[in-house]
């Protein structure tokens, strides 16, 4: 008989376990591999040697393992199984097992009908999750545990996946959120994800497991479990071989297996080379000289500089505070640097910014007079409030100015920084469109970042790797987390990390060429292209992205600090020339400037938005976190130019005083279909004698308590906030939920069809089957068709049968539904006539913001609405304003209800004065797929800017500020720029 | 609305200009349709080139397959319509063909999903670069008027009974390859029995659909078979990753090559499907068109014949017979309602109980990343058949440009595992 060895290769770790004949654990060990999977497999059974004799039973599992086990000819378990198979020897009480390891999580349900789930493609979260965000706040994973046990709040942030946490944590960070509840809210961010994508729908309780290196490591992580679940300490289970524990059910499942010996184990191993599995592209450079080459070219485009210590006169300074770094620039009024600084933010944008100004100061000493400064960037507003900058402008004027410096007949920049991708093409001197990416493809550079670290090295050292790399891996083009799976399989096949650093720089460009600007052929880009942005420092990107392009571009040599550079380029420029000294923070004030800060909730309304107040030292304040202006303090501005919030609560109107009804309590979830239809159904049901009660008004909150019957993730928010709204109506106690399945929705005679998209149409079919809750009973669903009279009336008859309402009751009914649904909408199309009178009599511009009817829900649309009045929008929607258009014929077919009316909103907007659109869409809503490309083409063949903005659970409008602020501006320019031609018509 | 009937005065037409297919094109154009399923495929190719056309089906996969489509398509459009628009375009840059002397075929089922939407994806696709190349539909809804195959009775019946040929071949061999005794030997009859069907569509014959689905199954009963038990492991799903390799990673190849027997259900089913629905439009919501009765003949013409080969099979005793159709209704009623039709609808629900009541709970349930439908259909009714179906052990799993095969296949061994477990429990 042979001892047992379990090989645990997982997508960070390798994991090793001995059992002796006994059934006893005697050996176990857990080792970082690096992605040199191979060489740690090797060093850890060396360690072996001589401690046992040489022959063992061996099984090998891990999602790293599956490959080393076919080429060594050893047998592999899936490592959930060998998970199950150790359970049932050593906790055989257990109900349920939750375990997070590197890049999966899993959760193994025993008792009750045992399932085992394992996370989707999509949710990425877990271990290199937490690694991630620990790199983003710049401490260590034990620091960042430390950090959560002192929280005192938890913020929301997405759990979906790391790039969505990221933009959530990003502005947390920004306004100065403290680290411990921002560590805090990671670690909670993993929990709920675990509970709503694996659970979905089954409760996790009873005595549950927790397995894996990072419930093991990290102390918050576990109270976050424990506290979320609601488990006992009796009931909430931490082995103390938790990071090993997988390796352990693989050496129970090599009992029964050959013996071999551990020689013959390693020479296996060590004959093991690449697999063919993982396509290789072209080495980025052919020879040395070829880069020298490309160097060369390359040094052309330099600013020149002037020293500090010298020089006497004006300058001018520009911050751009962005997401990961802050870069700061002086220059002279000839565009010479007097000063640069470039560094990861830390989390510190404040303190960082207002140090380098010191020591600019200092290095000044007197000889220098700023006479202007401005700042761009995510930390704009914190930076402006704290330091006083003249000007504060959107990102993407700053890098348009910075470009315009270079070639003035610049044509397309493309910006890649730590988090964002930014392209503008330009036309007449102007930024003729914008491309942003979504928070879903952001494999931007932030992503090389965590990488480097995790493969211990600094992000500079790793990029130069993939210079000379000889087969670099083809990656594929998505977001980060499918690039982590792909690094993944690269190194399982043996790709050596240099492959990889290349196959990353390339990856990166060719998401941006291809996912963000979406262009065909390289040729749609233009001529004369300036590339920047911090990521494009690394000359592995820059040839990347000149090799898949076929063309040379343009960088400057302050690539990095473009952002930076353009702002004082502006500050410059718009300075008034008689302003001897700008407005910023004077050395002796700096010298003063302190501030605490503390994070509130608001209390100006229902939404209760997350406050960071900052208080400086000489009694100011800065508010951040607020969505309107009643946060920070200021009266808000009039919503009465505002459709959306009209809309929302007239619709909220028919839950009110509601009055008891003779045959029962209906609760309608206002959500879907209903934002739709409800002023119908509230009305009918009304007529037949039933008491109506509407779902509470959507929230995070909301959204929390029906998560746990989410059964894919990847839907839309919509969606899935519908959950919380059907819990909602269970708590209020209403006799019966209605939700009708809808296949039609209403026609309107202006598309092929009338369809409702497939999820609107059958969600409550989701839902039935995913809450335990609901039963026949309580909750009906009748597929009908309201088009079809009789039809819609005889399967509602059926639908109500106990209650035992008449065919004519019903008809009535529906009759007076119908009354009150077009009574709504004119109303709504009245109000939107009033707004629409108003706006041209006072030259106000008006944003459609066009979506589905569902989006004027305020969780769902997160306010944009307000933000967008606060900018100086009036705000319709694109079903106040659809029937103003002319029919519509588009390339696509044209067969769903509210996608027609898009169209023809579209259609409205690109011939109308004073009018824009910006789209909504959800993310992952797929028909939209579809409609974002014709209501682009119908808007920009009128010469209208498109601007689109994806929205989900992210609470943060940071992002979508600065789209609305570059429309605003793009918008300003090209009215400027009409007048100017028709002043010069009139000459 | 329904009062809502005002006329609209103006039209703005927003539409380019796309080539459509003429008759004359008919003569001298190669037409390329993509490879959903190799064997039904190459029976279809002949039935279509027996009406006039010259057809060729793609069989290009390469990762410049999938790299085109990423370039041509949008983020968000589903991963068939990446892979197809792929295929396209990567064989229209190889050189093969005259490209001023190409189109390209795509069917569309004209419901509520994005699937009906391929024709103008494709059209914008092939605009770049290959503006001449007229897109054709094949379609039983009269989309598309100008540019469409025109269906006559003859072709519908052709095509009916090709779809039958396909699926008895698909069945038959899907049952024989896991035990085949002399590896080879089912690839072999499978060839045998397509040169057969083809023949039969070629020179006549091909009506006795009893008679020659017959002969197939004695040659596949032919093949000497080990006796031994393997998990059974059923596919359900969006149609096309259902069947195609390209699609799905060549799933059926990697279950088979885990030692499970896959079960595939019939293409017939879908078709009776989208039949169906119509027929439920008249019933559920008073739909009904001068196409209804015709829809209901076709459909009862068919299930007539589906009964009659499921007969011929239980007969013979060899084989487990396909599911029929009437019998996936029953089960649909089970666990969802017949009104979910867009996409797949509730034929994967269906699928999946029925597959759970003939003994094949081992399920890949397989979607593409995102796809609307099967949020409802798919993962949706998972937890309502594991509460009807104890044995049912579903693994979902996404097809996407850039989720990783071993991501994929890590999960379905995990599925396979349990599926093993349960096999050895039955055993004892």
């Amino acid at each position: 008989m042979a001892k047992l060895l379990g090989i645990d290769v997982g997508s960070t770790t390798v994991k090793l376990t001995v059992i002796d004949e006994s059934g006893e654990i005697i050996y176990t060990s857990y080792d970082r591999h690096f992605s040199k999977v191979k060489e740690c497999v090797l060093a850890q059974l060396k360690k072996l040697y001589h401690q046992y004799e040489n022959d063992f039973r061996v099984a090998i599992t891990g999602s790293a393992g599956l490959g080393i086990a076919q080429r060594c000819d050893i047998p592999f378990v899936q490592e959930v199984q060998a998970s199950f198979i150790a359970i049932r020897k050593y906790y055989p009480q257990a109900d349920v097992a939750v375990e997070l390891g590197g890049e999966d999580a899993k959760i193994i349900f025993i008792t009750g009908g045992s399932e085992q789930r394992m996370n989707g493609s999509c949710a990425g979260g877990t271990g290199a999750f937490i690694d991630q965000m620990a790199t983003l706040l710049d401490v260590s994973v034990s620091e960042l545990d430390e950090l959560a046990l002192r929280a005192e709040k938890v913020y929301p942030i997405a759990s979906r996946c790391g790039v969505f946490a990221k933009s959530d944590i990003q502005p947390l960070i920004n306004q100065g959120a403290k680290k411990e509840d921002i560590a805090a809210s990671i670690f909670q961010a993993v929990v709920d994800q675990t509970v709503s994508g694996l659970a979905q729908g089954r409760k996790i309780g009873g005595n549950v497991l927790f397995l894996g290196g990072p419930l093991f490591f990290f102390k918050s992580l576990r109270k976050a479990f424990q506290r979320t679940l609601k488990l006992s300490d009796e009931c909430a289970v931490f082995p103390d071989n938790a990071p090993c524990f997988i390796s352990i059910g693989a050496a129970l499942y090599a009992n029964g297996g050959e013996t071999i010996s551990l020689d013959e184990v390693i020479s296996r191993l060590e004959k093991i080379g690449g697999g063919d599995n993982v396509v290789y592209g072209e080495p980025l450079f052919a020879s040395r000289e070829e880069y020298d080459r490309f160097i060369e070219r390359h040094k052309r485009n330099d600013l020149q500089f002037e020293d500090i210590r010298t020089y006497r006169g004006d300058a001018y300074l520009g911050i751009d505070s962005g997401s990961t770094t802050t870069k700061l620039i002086l220059i002279t009024p000839e565009c010479k640097i007097l000063y640069s600084h470039y560094q990861t933010n830390n989390g510190q944008p404040l303190e960082i910014v207002a140090n380098k100004i010191k020591e600019i100061y200092r290095l000044a000493e007197n000889r220098i007079a700023i006479r202007a400064s401005a700042v761009t960037g995510y930390g704009e507003d914190l930076i402006k409030a704290a330091l006083k900058t003249d000007f504060g402008i959107v990102e993407t004027v700053a890098h348009f100015k910075a470009a315009l410096y270079f070639n003035p007949n610049v044509d397309f920049i493309i910006d890649i920084g730590g988090q964002d991708i930014k392209c503008f093409k330009v036309k007449n001197h102007a930024i003729d469109s914008i491309m942003l990416n979504e928070a879903c493809s952001s494999g931007c550079g932030s992503f090389i970042q965590t990488f480097a670290k995790a493969m211990n090295m600094d992000i500079a050292q790793f990029a130069s790797l993939g210079l000379f790399a000889k087969h670099p891996v083809e990656l594929g083009s998505r977001c980060t987390v499918f690039m982590n799976s792909s690094v993944k399989q690269a190194q399982k096949e043996g790709a050596s990390v240099e492959d990889i650093s290349a196959g990353l720089s390339s990856s990166i460009v060719k998401n941006a060429i291809y996912k963000v600007i979406r262009a065909k052929t390289p040729d749609e880009l233009g001529e004369n292209i300036v590339v920047q942005g911090g990521t494009f420092m690394n000359d592995a990107v820059l040839r990347s992205f000149e090799k898949e392009t076929g063309k040379e571009v343009i960088r400057p040599a302050i690539a990095g600090l473009m952002g930076a550079f353009g702002a004082a380029y502006y500050a410059m420029q718009a300075q008034s020339k008689d302003v001897p000294i700008g407005t910023l923070l004077s050395p002796v004030e700096l010298e003063r400037f302190a501030y605490t800060s503390l994070s509130t909730n608001c209390r100006g309304c229902t939404s209760h938005c997350n406050l960071n107040i900052l208080s400086f030292a000489d009694g100011r304040k800065y508010i951040s976190g607020n969505k309107c202006e009643r946060g920070a303090g200021l009266k808000l501005k009039s919503s009465e130019l505002d459709l959306y919030a009209y809309k929302y609560k007239a619709l909220r109107a028919y839950g009110e005083n509601a009055e008891e009804g003779k045959r029962g309590k209906v609760g309608l979830p206002l959500q879907l279909v209903m934002m739709e239809q409800l002023p119908f159904w509230a009305t009918f049901f009304r007529t037949l004698g039933f008491e109506v009660v509407l779902s509470e008004p959507s929230s995070r909150e909301l959204y929390f308590r029906g998560q746990h019957t989410v059964a894919s993730d990847t839907a839309c928010y919509p969606a899935k906030l519908i959950h919380g709204h059907i819990e909602s109506l269970l708590d209020k106690g209403v006799d019966f939920i209605f939700y009708p399945c809808e296949s039609y929705n209403i026609d309107e005679f202006d598309s092929v069809n009338h369809y409702n998209c497939p999820v609107v149409a059958y969600y409550p079919e989701l839902l039935k089957a995913n809450n335990e809750r609901l039963t026949d009973e309580n909750f009906v669903k009748p597929y009908v068709d309201l088009n079809s009279g009789r039809m819609a009336a005889k399967t509602l008859v059926k639908a109500l049968k106990k209650y035992k309402v008449s065919y004519f009751a019903v008809k009535r009914a529906m009759e007076a539904g119908w009354e009150e649904l077009h009574s709504f909408r004119a109303k709504l199309v009245e109000k939107a006539n009033e707004i629409i009178y108003r706006a041209t009599r006072d030259d106000i511009p008006v944003a459609v913001l066009a979506g589905r009817p569902y989006h004027v829900d305020p969780e769902i649309n997160h306010g944009i609405d307000k933000l967008l009045v606060s900018l100086g929008f009036a705000v319709l929607s694109e079903d106040a304003v659809f029937e103003r258009a002319a029919e519509v014929k588009v390339n696509v077919l044209n067969q769903w209800t509210y996608h027609a009316r898009l169209y023809r909103a579209a259609e409205y907007v690109s011939r109308t004065e004073n009018m824009n659109l910006i789209q909504l869409v959800s993310f992952g809503c797929g028909i939209d797929a579809v409609t974002t490309d014709e209501v682009n083409a119908i808007l920009t063949k009128q010469g209208k800017l498109y601007t689109q903005l994806k929205i989900d659970e992210i609470n943060n409008l940071g992002v979508v500020k600065i789209r609305l602020r570059s429309m605003l501006a793009a918008i300003e320019e090209q009215k400027s720029r009409k007048e100017h031609e028709g002043s010069y018509a009139n000459d | 609305m329904r009062d809502h009937t005002q006329t609209i005065k103006t039209v703005a037409d927003f539409r380019d200009d796309y080539p459509a297919f003429t008759k004359e094109m008919k003569q001298d154009y190669t037409i390329l349709i993509p490879n959903m399923l190799p064997w039904h495929f190459e029976i279809l190719k002949l039935v279509l080139e027996t009406e006039g056309y010259r057809v060729e089906v793609l069989d290009n996969e390469s990762r410049e397959v999938i790299d085109e489509g990423l370039k041509h398509v949008h983020n968000d459009t589903c991963y068939p319509a990446l892979c197809v628009i792929g295929q396209y375009i990567n064989a229209l840059k190889s050189g093969k063909y005259d490209v001023n002397k190409t189109a390209v075929l795509i069917t569309q089922s004209g419901g509520g999903c994005r699937a009906s939407n391929y024709v103008p994806l494709i059209r914008k696709a092939l605009k770049a670069e290959f503006p001449q190349v007229p897109v054709l539909s094949l379609n039983f809804t009269g989309l598309e008027k100008g540019s469409s195959v025109p269906v006559t009775p003859k072709l519908l019946l052709r095509l009916g009974y090709a779809i039958f040929y396909g699926d008895n071949v698909m069945s038959f061999y899907n049952q024989v390859k896991p035990y085949e005794v002399n590896e080879g030997e089912a690839d072999k009859v499978r060839e045998e029995c397509v040169s057969y069907v083809k023949a039969l569509f070629e020179k006549g014959g091909y009506l006795k659909l009893k008679k020659h689905s017959k002969v197939i199954l004695e040659k596949f009963k032919r093949v000497e078979r080990k006796q031994v038990k393997k998990p059974k492991v059923g596919i359900v799903g969006e149609i096309y990753v259902k069947y195609a390799p390209l699609g799905n990673n060549n799933l059926e190849k990697f279950l088979l090559s885990e030692g499970a027997e896959p079960v595939v259900p019939a293409l017939m089913d879908f078709v009776l499907y989208c039949a169906v629905n119509v027929l439920n439009d008249a019933k559920f919501y008073g739909m009904k068109s001068a196409a209804t009765p015709l829809f209901a003949l076709v459909y009862h013409f068919l299930v007539s014949r589906q009964s009659m080969l499921i007969r011929m099979v239980k007969k013979d005793g060899t084989f487990e017979p396909l599911h029929a159709f009437e019998h996936l209704r029953k089960c649909a009623d089970e666990v969802i309602h017949q009104g979910v039709k867009m996409g797949e609808g509730w034929l994967i629900p269906a699928e999946m109980a029925a597959l759970a009541e003939t003994g094949t709970g081992n399920i890949v349930c397989a979607q593409p990343f995102g796809c609307l439908p099967n949020h409802i259909v798919g993962k949706g009714s998972i937890r309502a058949l594991k509460e009807r179906y104890e044995n049912e052990n579903i693994v979902a799993v996404d097809y996407d440009p850039s989720a990783t095969k071993v991501n994929q296949e890590n999960r379905i061994k995990l599925m396979l595992a349990t599926a093993k477990e349960n096999l050895e429990q039955n055993k004892k």
